[in-house]
């Protein structure tokens, strides 16, 4: 397990360096001149050669590139607009500020968005779902069916809105989503993020009510859940102990890709509920041209796909001794 | 029905068995007999869709119940199973009456050891503590003839190889002592050399605990070697019965005969063509109207009258042989002498 | 052997399948010896059966001769042509003279393609035109291995499984090959069916001359469609003979071992000696790590040091009818009754790993 742990941690810094050098390049290759856009009206060649040289970019981009991610390591001076401290992955001359410093600031609502969400849609869709196998082919069943194939098909900014009208506006049940960092304020951090939670998850719970239904359905016709049966044990015993386990492996894949994409920013919730995480982010820097910015909301984004990527592989081979991780 | 006086451990009186799905009814059992002494064997023959899977899934209660009804008597040591309880039936399961199946890598969970997979059962029937059926199952296992029984039982069954794992599957069927043990072609995913290995077994096995075994196979060659009695399954009847030198000897149904004669053997003679029963299993959505194997039967057109055709025979039962057959006993020693005497050697 | 070049000729023929791992870097640690040298020819118009129980490398086998997979070692000629490793161009006019048969009846014929296009298959891929055109000869195919011509719009799931395996078998003759390797075809099959199609194969075989390489694990099914048969054990050949060389003077033990485990569907009379029972111990061991010297050592019950030093060649032993070759140290001879072993457990500290 640890050989793999290892094995995979430097794959993935691998993967992530080739990330951002592609990113990089992509960005700085684009015919947009950002000391330009800093230079101002009264631009002179001589200010536009010094905001150049201060931005760092009078050099080739692979050049660049090292200085860039010397800065990762070592933290980076852009004189005339402040020092970066390690690890700094980039300075955002639209607002002055470090790219590193930005993000950490704006983490905690996406993470507190996504890991939220995702309690309620594995409770409720994995609830659905067994449901749903238990009782295949009954009305629960068609129930749960219809629900899901309804839900998946919702959008949003749709949902999101429909939802703040008649539940904050006209009921007054939920308060008007907001965020309060959970040190502050756990109530109103709960509160305030209890709505974009349940529409979030209403999008994911479909697609995990589905999954788990059809894979629970699929096991529970396996031989071995019938040898099982044939021991005498009980329905509920083979049930959880035998199909489920063996349901949870795609799951818990599906669920590693689904956290890790939320974790790059839920870009429409945080838009429609106005909520200041990276998804936001990631959407007012592509308004300013904010290019550092974008590399590190990429990077942030690429990295925790690979990492939740890790997880399932590890948890795979917890579930099923089968796969022998090597 | 037979006229012995010992009374039979297992009882099964015109088993009807019958699906609904989204074509239609199928009935894959449609009547069927048997009765089974304790410690003797009956084989049970049949190919795919003959019936011989389903009948024995419904003794254990196995079958999808929701889809599923199921007509007739199945009687175990004088206990009515089919009106029993789940909960009555799950206190038999793996208790008095257990089953081994044929692909064993599929039938044993790939996420639990083998030995947690011998020593629940165990647990569960006879509330053992912990450490004494983990014995119980070392003990099984060295039983069944797995080599390092003390160490293997922390294994997975993956990393058993094909005639370990079904080893295993008997050392788990058998763990409780049952009294009837079903084998569902248990040793046809396996290698001649280790199916021989395990037949030997299950003999073996059989002497020391006076099991009763329903042995399920399309391999007459297979009932040669462990049935005592055989019953043959077509399109989910039973077309013949008797001891298994009656049935593979003197074959009385059509049925039976082709099987013997069109399976070649190490002493058929090379240049003569095989002897194959003509057509295909019939449908059990829509079966053929009276005798159902009478499509493919060389001798329906010598019946009289279009009998085979629009009359399902009756199969008579004297002393345990009978079979179900418009033929007239004279008629089948006639036809039947050349063909048999090529099959039985 | 004739005097003439064999239609197939292999040599050596050698597979090991890598296997990957190590620590950090993955690399290769180890090999799966699926083949491993053969030796064997097949004349024009023969059927060779190649028997063996699971993972002595008989479909691999026939997987390298149709060259399917690029052999690690050894030569392969057809008609004296070298195509051991022998690329798509070099190939193309020889795949239609190689055809292969599958096990599966259901998983190897397209179910979205009619029967009509699955048999056209190959003629369309070769750009072959045969006189009166591709659908008449599909039809004319389907005669020959008895399905209605009319079905030529059918689907396969419309067939029955002896059927489609018959469908399998038209697709295969659609190019006129001079040798088909069959992998199993009748196993997946019913048992009232199997003889359906052994019978069509035999008829086909010898009305239309195709040589055959029969691949199976029923030694009856073999005897009855091979002139020549070869017993393979963990990627070796251990005896190849005529058929009644091999059935009647089996002198591997191995052969003797399977022979006596075939089951007979007869019934002995009391007191009467059936045939003879010899039941191996064990399970053949890994092909990652075979045995040293004869690999059926393990369970043989005449091994001495010598079958672990030394491997035994493929030769014709004192005894054996001219073509009949055996590897063995200690052959059997039939006159003695086979020395029915007592169960014996490998003691062998490499077998028992």
């Amino acid at each position: 397990m640890l050989r793999f742990l290892v094995r995979r941690v430097i794959g993935a810094l691998v993967i992530l360096l080739i990330i951002s050098a592609i990113t990089f390049w992509l960005f700085y290759a684009v015919p947009r001149d950002p000391a330009m856009m800093s230079c101002g009206k009264n631009c002179t060649p001589e200010n536009l050669a010094q905001i150049r040289k201060n931005l760092g970019i009078d050099h080739s981009i692979p050049v660049q590139y090292w200085y860039w991610l010397k800065g990762v390591f070592a933290g980076r001076d852009y004189a005339g607009y402040g020092y970066c401290d390690a690890p700094c992955f980039g300075y955002s001359f639209a607002n002055n500020v470090p790219v590193f410093d930005t993000i950490m600031d704006r983490l905690p609502t996406t993470l507190s968005l996504a890991f939220g969400a995702a309690v309620v849609f594995l409770v409720l869709g994995v609830g659905a779902g067994m449901l749903a196998a238990l009782k295949q082919g009954r009305f629960l069943d068609k129930f749960a069916s219809s629900a899901s194939l309804l839900g998946s098909s919702l959008q949003i900014y749709f949902v999101g809105y429909i939802a703040m009208y008649y539940f904050v506006a006209q009921l007054g049940w939920l308060d008007q989503p907001s965020w309060t960092p959970f040190s502050d304020d756990p109530v109103a951090w709960f509160s305030g993020l209890l709505l974009p939670w349940l529409v979030l998850a209403i999008i994911f719970t479909a697609n995990y009510t589905r999954m788990t239904r059809s894979q629970l359905v699929e096991q529970l016709s396996e031989d071995y859940v019938r040898t099982a049966r044939a021991k005498g044990l009980s329905r509920a015993n083979v049930f959880f102990r035998f199909a489920w386990r063996g349901a949870m492996g795609p799951i818990v894949t599906v669920f590693g890709i689904d956290l890790g994409t939320l974790i790059g920013g839920a870009i429409i919730t945080e838009q429609t509920f106005s909520l200041p995480g990276i998804g936001r982010l990631a959407v007012k820097s592509v308004d300013q041209s904010d290019l550092p910015m974008l590399l590190g909301v990429t990077l942030l984004a690429a990295g925790a796909i690979v990492f939740f990527n890790i997880i399932v592989d590890a948890v795979y081979a917890l579930i099923d001794p089968r796969i022998r991780l090597a | 029905m037979t006229s012995t006086d010992q009374q039979p451990f297992l009882s099964v009186r015109d088993l009807k068995v019958h699906f609904s799905t989204e074509d239609g009814i199928v009935k894959a059992v449609d009547g069927l007999s048997f009765d089974l002494l304790k410690g003797k064997t009956l084989g049970i023959v049949g190919e795919s869709g003959s019936g011989k899977s389903v009948t024995n899934l419904a003794i254990l209660g196995l079958h999808d119940r929701d889809r599923t009804a199921i007509e007739g008597e199945i009687l175990l040591d004088d206990k009515e199973l089919l009106t029993a309880s789940e909960k009555q039936l799950e206190r038999l399961r793996g208790n008095k009456m257990s089953m081994i199946f044929q692909d064993a890598l599929a039938s044993l969970s790939p996420y639990h050891t083998i030995g947690k997979q011998i020593s629940e059962t165990y647990r569960k029937h006879t509330g053992a503590s912990k450490s004494q059926s983990r014995a119980r199952a070392i003990e099984m296992l060295r039983r069944v003839g797995i080599p390092q029984p003390e160490v293997r039982v922390d294994d997975y069954p993956h990393q058993f190889s094909g005639g370990m794992r079904q080893r295993a599957m008997i050392a788990m069927a058998l763990v409780c002592d049952p009294e009837l043990l079903i084998a569902d072609e248990p040793t046809t995913a396996l290698d001649v050399t280790v199916q021989a290995q395990i037949m030997d077994l299950l003999k073996d096995l059989q002497q020391e605990f006076g099991t009763s075994i329903v042995f399920i196979t399309h391999d007459l060659g297979v009932i040669a070697d462990i049935a005592d009695d055989v019953l043959v399954m077509y399109g989910g009847r039973c077309v013949e019965r008797g001891t298994k030198r009656e049935v593979l000897r003197s074959p009385q149904h059509p049925y039976t005969l082709g099987l013997l004669s069109s399976m070649p053997n190490l002493e058929h003679p090379v240049d003569v063509p095989l002897n194959p029963i003509p057509g295909s299993p019939p449908s059990l959505l829509n079966p053929p109207t009276g005798c159902r194997f009478h499509p493919r039967c060389t001798f329906a057109e010598k019946v009289e009258g279009g009998l085979c055709s629009k009359e399902q025979p009756p199969l008579e039962v004297t002393n345990g042989r009978g079979s179900a057959c418009h033929l007239t006993a004279d008629q089948r020693a006639e036809f039947f002498t050349d063909l048999a005497g090529s099959a039985a050697n | 052997m004739s005097s003439t070049t064999p239609l197939l000729d292999v040599s050596g023929l050698t597979k090991h399948f890598p296997i990957k791992g190590g620590f950090p870097i993955r690399r290769t640690v180890g090999a799966v010896q699926a083949v491993d040298g053969l030796d064997f020819q097949v004349a024009e118009g023969e059927s060779l059966g190649l028997v063996g129980e699971s993972g002595c490398g008989k479909s691999t086998t026939g997987r390298l001769i149709t060259r399917l997979l690029e052999p690690t070692g050894g030569r392969i000629a057809y008609r004296g042509e070298d195509i051991t490793h022998a690329g798509r161009k070099q190939l193309a006019p020889i795949r239609s003279e190689i055809q292969m048969i599958f096990q599966d009846p259901y998983a190897s014929l397209n179910p979205r393609q009619t029967v009509g296009k699955i048999i056209s298959g190959p003629m369309e891929i070769n750009d072959i035109h045969p006189a009166g055109g591709r659908e008449a000869r599909v039809r004319e195919l389907l005669e020959i291995v008895g399905l209605n011509p009319e079905h030529y719009n059918r689907f396969p799931h419309e067939f029955s499984g002896g059927q489609r395996q018959r469908i399998g078998v038209a697709r295969a003759l659609a190019l006129e090959p001079k040798l088909i390797v069959a992998d199993e075809p009748v196993s997946a099959l019913d048992v009232s069916i199997q003889a359906q199609v052994v019978n069509l194969l035999q008829k086909v075989q010898r009305d239309l001359g195709i040589a055959f390489v029969f691949i199976a694990h029923d030694l009856a099914v073999v005897r009855h469609f091979s002139q020549r048969v070869a017993v393979m054990y963990l990627g070796r050949i251990v005896e190849i003979a005529d058929r009644d060389d091999l059935y009647g003077n089996p002198r591997h033990p191995y052969t003797r071992a399977l022979l006596s485990a075939v089951p007979e569907a007869t019934v002995q009379d009391e007191g009467v000696q059936g045939r003879e029972r010899i039941r191996l111990v064990g399970d053949v061991p890994s092909p990652i790590n075979p045995p040293s010297g004869c690999r059926f050592r393990t369970r043989c019950w005449k091994a001495t040091e010598k079958c672990a030093t030394e491997a035994p060649p493929l030769v014709q032993v004192e005894g054996n009818k001219p073509g009949h070759l055996t590897a063995c140290h200690y052959p059997e001879t039939t006159d003695v009754p086979a020395t029915v072993p007592a169960p014996r457990l490998a003691k062998d500290p490499e077998a028992a790993a």
